[in-house]
């Protein structure tokens, strides 16, 4: 692998952490305020549909969820499976595509 | 000699790993809750049905240590980058334990919401 990819990787790592980081606080405050009396369909749409700040917020974490995680599995895999450097930017590769068609229904279906 | 070399019983090591091990299992559980929420589309009746299910005990306490993985690997994750872009502190064992805490109090927090 080339080390300008992996400087890249490296910087993009990074990058979608900062994202993520106030994304997720966001996440962890309303997962704990929303489950108080349960969850409901109706109750999270009414929430997400609300304004479209909501739909927005959820379409940069995905991509950036997807950015992050996929480049993490493939130092994970890189560095403590025997499997080729090609295997583990595949499966990373695959990953990123399949959150990202995942993430993107869903926030379709709360939007 | 121990079966865990001496530089790696550290707080900072396990920070590592912990890091790392939180990292895995959100990313196996994230097209999970992806496909999940997607059933909200419509009347939403479909994710009404599966969030019956999420009722059981033992769904609830792996609801709370994933809440517990994912603050673990934030507030690690930030520990991380300001050990990379900030200046050098010799607290680095502080700012692991804080990452605990942070995880270990929105565990708490999310689980007395949740009963």
């Amino acid at each position: 692998m080339s080390g300008r990819l992996e400087l890249w990787l490296f910087v993009l790592q990074r990058m979608s952490a900062m994202v993520l980081a106030p994304l997720v606080l966001v996440h962890l405050g309303t997962m704990i305020y929303a489950v108080q009396g349960g969850l409901s369909a109706a109750e999270m749409l009414s929430r997400t549909q609300s304004q479209v700040i909501w739909p927005v917020m959820y379409g940069i974490f995905i991509v950036a969820v997807a950015i992050h995680g996929a480049i993490g599995l493939r130092a994970i895999i890189r560095e403590m499976t025997p499997l080729l450097d090609t295997t583990a930017s595949a499966i990373a590769v695959l990953f990123c595509l399949l959150v990202l068609i995942l993430g993107f229904n869903a926030v379709e279906a709360i939007a | 000699m121990s079966i865990l070399a001496a530089h790696r019983n550290h707080p900072t090591y396990w920070a590592f790993l912990l890091h790392r091990l939180s990292g895995l299992a959100l990313a196996v559980f994230l097209p999970v809750h992806l496909y999940v929420l997607s059933m909200a589309i419509g009347d939403g009746a479909q994710l009404d049905a599966f969030l019956d299910w999420t009722q059981q005990p033992l769904v609830k306490l792996a609801e709370v240590v994933l809440v517990v993985l994912l603050a673990l690997h934030m507030a690690g994750g930030l520990r991380l980058l300001a050990i990379e872009f900030l200046p050098w502190r010799d607290s680095q064992k502080t700012f692991a334990a804080c990452a605990g805490a942070f995880a270990i109090g929105a565990g708490i927090l999310y689980f007395l919401n949740l009963v």
